[in-house]
């Protein structure tokens, strides 16, 4: 175990960010065109990375496997993302959004990158709205707000239920503007199979396109993880179905430690699952909470009613009904954090008042968000004794121009309209706050070798907050990253085109088609899924919601065993050379089965309960997380060795707090 | 239920292609129609045959990368969903199920039911943007107020997920709703106005090169858009346009 450096420039924390700025080096115009960079990944981290890169001057190749840059996974997020504009004057401010940002992550995450986070973030704003961003807007033409969980302002800004969308649909532009003047070569369709280090550097990749199966080198001078998470290693999450974790995987195979891979974000408001066929899950946008109240029936009777269908949830009279979050957390109600809501919702059902056939949902229910809306909406229209009628009516259409996407999304997966009716919600797999770590420059523990986004782990702590992945994705791209690259590229100048010809790449390359020609020459019998659904099912029920020793040592060992039996018996059709999209799959299932137990590991090495890891062993009286700061206010990075995810070595990067007070986290 | 389904098979973009017959059973109506497919696909496995190849993501019908012509209809029966949100329940037991890949000359099939959009790609590096580089310096955000009714409008136009239903449901395989949401979004926007002109100019130059065809105004485009995306931008994309070329040098 050695200690690990996080780089973090010293200073009063409001001018760390500058001073470091001040400080770096940079690479003369001219010779930015002598280097080349590669990035992996075309979400908002990737492509905002990959435009910025080509604006200042760098060469940049940027990879993405599915058919266009536009179709990342940032493009399903939904509610919003949080700037520190204080434009509703409720007192918000670069410091508020950094307290809130590092309570919210359970005092797991490092102040200097959180405090620039909050900074950069009204910089992303005016950035978007030039770009053409749609933001939603008021009567007067400026820019609306909601507010997420975890905080007591409004500071979030959305465009409807598809923020993520449009803040993707933006950067993918200034993506497509640098692909036209050629400064960005895109590779649609190719998947990263391997890191290629040249002299302890990051100096290119082994990718594959997917559409003819060739097996290709990419050489360049750094190298910019913008791959996303590794929720899928749960089979069920509400990632998409390509999301993956193997160009993370294998940079950390290759070197680069992984940071609380044990770290998992379990969202509260999520459609519940139907039936083993199941391939993902829905998330429903945490900004429903600022409408919707969760309850379950406070009676065992009307719990059994609902589930054989003999009462509808809304002929519940409300003294039958248990708002729990309101009733535990009076002060931030249904607005408490996703961890806390998840955990609220599990107990409930844990205790048995689950609503839906198997138990495991509660409600979510608007109608007295209608009713509300609809009072003001008729006193606007200066409508005097208003119907109960005009009231549904008027407050449905509010509810609509709100979530109205939402609402139909929910409507076609489950054939509920939630406007007459409760939604049904259960937690799901959700965001990964775990991932690569990296300095204050996102740099790796491999020179030259860059994550941000969701890939890397730095500035969520334990627990995210609403809002927030899209706010550090577009930060370490726009305007992270594009100057401290710099620092490490400023020596490269005189190095020339990286080499492709040449034994790194050969062997990388050789290795790459030795696993893909094992998956299409072994002769198994069973699909990719399979091992997939077993790793998933082992994953949720033990290294889940919660967690305890003796459920985290026999899933390690359940992992290795289904591990064992993935290799010896997995089948995959087709061929190398062609589209094979389970070749694909198999490819991503492999390195999930390593991830799986190094979380697991993860899990079981940190002996408290902080954020989203939730230890049985280590919780207060009332069931909150009790964390332990003496022993484990440290980043836990782990070594890849030996060919053996169980033989990764720990190192700790020591969290200090100079500026916050470490306090057990209340929203009471 | 039990259903027979007909599944266009292709193995790349110069092979003929042919429908190919494949019976499945014990499907649950709650089942979305990509898992149905999955549950095809996992049998053909186990039995040494080769699975259907499809593409898919994000299965909540916002990536835009799932793309079936089912029984005749763009993402099937329904209004204003993906192939992803698309449910059994909208099919009858004991009901023959037709599948095929968007056909258009500009979206070449890559395998079976996956096509080649690229084009939209192209389209969009065309002039779907604002020529705006990354800084910390551009102006507040709420420098230039938007009308809530032009942010809204821009907003909806700006709801298109790229995946090319238009094209394929049209009679001429026209690119128009497609390109006319960039336009419009940005045309109605304060921030597209500087290369107004331009934008509109190449967009519909790049739409004519990659080989789509002429709109005819019929308006099946709009009936089978996932977003609904209206047909209103093709007129203000019109517009644009003509007012664009008689002002161009």
């Amino acid at each position: 175990m050695s200690l690990l450096d996080p780089k973090i420039p010293k200073g009063p924390l409001e001018s760390k960010w500058t001073s470091h700025k001040n400080n770096i080096r940079l690479v003369n115009p001219a010779n930015k065109r002598l280097i080349d960079v590669i990035v992996v990944g075309t979400g908002l981290a990737g492509s905002s990375a990959a435009a910025s890169f080509a604006e200042m001057g760098y060469n940049v190749k940027a990879f993405c496997f599915q058919d266009s840059p536009r179709r990342a996974h940032s493009i399903a997020a939904q509610g919003g993302i949080n700037a520190a504009k204080n434009y509703q004057n409720d007192g918000d401010s670069t410091y508020r959004l950094f307290y809130d940002t590092i309570k919210g992550g359970d005092y797991r995450s490092r102040e200097g990158n959180v405090y620039r986070l909050a900074e950069v973030s009204a910089n992303i704003i005016d950035q978007c709205v030039a770009q053409g961003v749609p933001f939603a807007r008021d009567y007067g033409g400026l820019l609306d707000n909601r507010s997420f969980g975890g905080v007591l302002v409004s500071r979030t800004f959305y465009a409807k239920g598809q923020t993520g969308q449009q803040l993707l649909l933006g950067a993918y532009s200034a993506l497509s503007r640098q692909i036209s003047k050629g400064k960005v070569t895109m590779y649609n369709r190719h998947e990263m199979m391997d890191l290629v280090l040249v002299d302890g550097k990051a100096r290119g990749i082994i990718a594959r396109n997917l559409v003819t199966g060739e097996v290709e080198r990419h050489g360049a001078h750094a190298v910019v993880l913008c791959t996303g998470g590794y929720g899928n290693v749960f089979y069920l999450s509400t990632n998409a179905m390509g999301s993956n974790v193997s160009a993370a995987w294998k940079a950390h195979r290759k070197g680069a430690y992984m940071a609380n891979p044990c770290f998992t974000q379990i969202h509260p408001t999520c459609i519940p699952v139907s039936g083993d066929y199941q391939s993902k899950l829905t998330l429903m946008s945490e900004s429903l909470r600022n409408d919707g109240r969760i309850w379950v029936p406070k009676h065992m009777e009307d719990v059994k009613a609902i589930r054989e269908g003999k009462i509808k949830p809304r002929e519940i009279p409300e003294d039958r009904r248990d708002y729990y979050l309101e009733r535990r957390y009076p002060s931030f109600g249904n607005l408490v954090p996703r961890d806390v809501a998840s955990r609220a919702a599990k107990e409930r059902c844990d205790e048995g008042f689950g609503v839906n056939a198997t138990g495991q949902a509660v409600f979510l229910d608007f109608a007295s968000a209608i009713e509300r809306y609809g009072k003001t909406e008729a006193h606007i229209k200066g409508l005097h004794n208003p119907s109960k009628e005009d009231i549904q009516k008027l407050g449905k259409d509010v509810v609509k121009s709100k979530y109205g996407n939402l609402f139909q999304m929910y409507e076609k997966i489950t054939d509920d309209n939630p406007y007459e009716t409760p939604m049904k919600i259960y937690p799901a797999v959700h965001y990964t706050m775990g991932g690569i770590w990296v300095d204050y420059n996102l740099m790796t523990t491999i020179p030259g070798l860059y994550a941000a986004g969701e890939a890397n782990f730095s500035d969520h702590g334990a627990n995210r907050l609403g809002a927030s992945a899209l706010m550090q994705g577009l930060a370490d791209g726009y305007f992270v990253l594009p100057y401290t690259i710099g620092e490490f590229l400023a020596d490269d100048i005189r190095t020339g085109a990286i080499s492709t010809d040449t034994p790194e790449f050969a062997e990388a390359e050789s290795a790459v088609r030795n696993q893909l020609e094992h998956f299409i020459n072994n002769k198994g019998s069973k699909p990719v899924d399979d091992f997939h659904r077993r790793l998933g099912k082992v994953m949720w029920d033990k290294c889940g919601m919660a967690r305890n020793e003796q459920g985290l040592r026999s899933a390690i060992e359940e992992i290795r065993a289904i591990r064992e039996d993935f290799y010896a018996n997995v089948r995959v059709p087709g061929k190398l050379n062609e589209f094979n999209p389970e070749l694909e799959k198999a490819a991503r299932v492999a390195d999930f089965l390593e991830l799986g137990e190094l979380m697991c590991i993860d899990a079981l090495t940190r002996n408290e309960s902080c954020g989203g890891h939730f230890r049985e062993e280590y919780q207060t009286e009332e069931g909150e997380a009790l964390r332990d700061d003496e022993n484990f206010a440290f980043v836990s990075a782990w070594e890849y060795k030996e060919n053996d995810p169980g033989k990764a070595v720990l190192h700790k990067e020591e969290l200090m707090f100079e500026n916050v007070e470490l306090k057990q986290r209340s929203y009471k | 239920m039990n259903l027979t389904l007909k599944i266009w098979r292709q193995n790349g973009p110069n092979d003929k292609g042919r429908m190919e017959t494949y019976p499945v059973s014990d499907i649950s109506p709650d089942m979305s129609f990509l898992e149905m497919i999955d549950v095809l696909n996992d049998a053909l496995i186990r039995d040494g045959k080769d699975p259907v190849a499809f593409d898919h993501d994000c299965r909540e019908g916002i990536c835009g990368m799932c793309s079936m012509y089912i029984n005749g209809e763009a993402h099937g029966p329904g209004r204003q969903i993906t192939t992803c949100q698309l449910h059994m329940r909208s099919f009858k037991d004991g009901e023959t199920i037709y599948i095929e890949p968007w056909r258009a000359a500009a979206f070449p099939v890559v395998k079976d039911l996956a096509v080649d959009r690229s084009a939209f790609d192209r389209i969009i590096q065309a002039g779907g943007y604002v020529s705006v580089n990354t800084s910390g310096n551009t102006q507040d955000a709420n420098a230039i107020p938007v009308p809530k009714a032009d942010a809204d409008a821009a907003f909806d136009a700006a709801t298109c997920i790229g995946c090319g239903a238009c094209v394929a449901t049209c009679k001429n395989a026209s690119a128009m709703l497609f390109v006319s949401a960039k336009v419009s979004q940005l045309s109605l926007l304060p921030q597209g106005q500087p290369e107004k002109n331009e934008r509109v100019l190449n967009m519909v130059n790049q739409m004519d090169l990659e080989g789509f065809g002429n709109c005819t105004n019929t308006g099946a485009c709009e009936v089978e858009c996932p977003k609904g995306i209206s047909l209103e931008n093709i007129a203000r994309m019109n517009r644009d346009y003509l007012a664009a070329s008689v002002t161009a040098d």
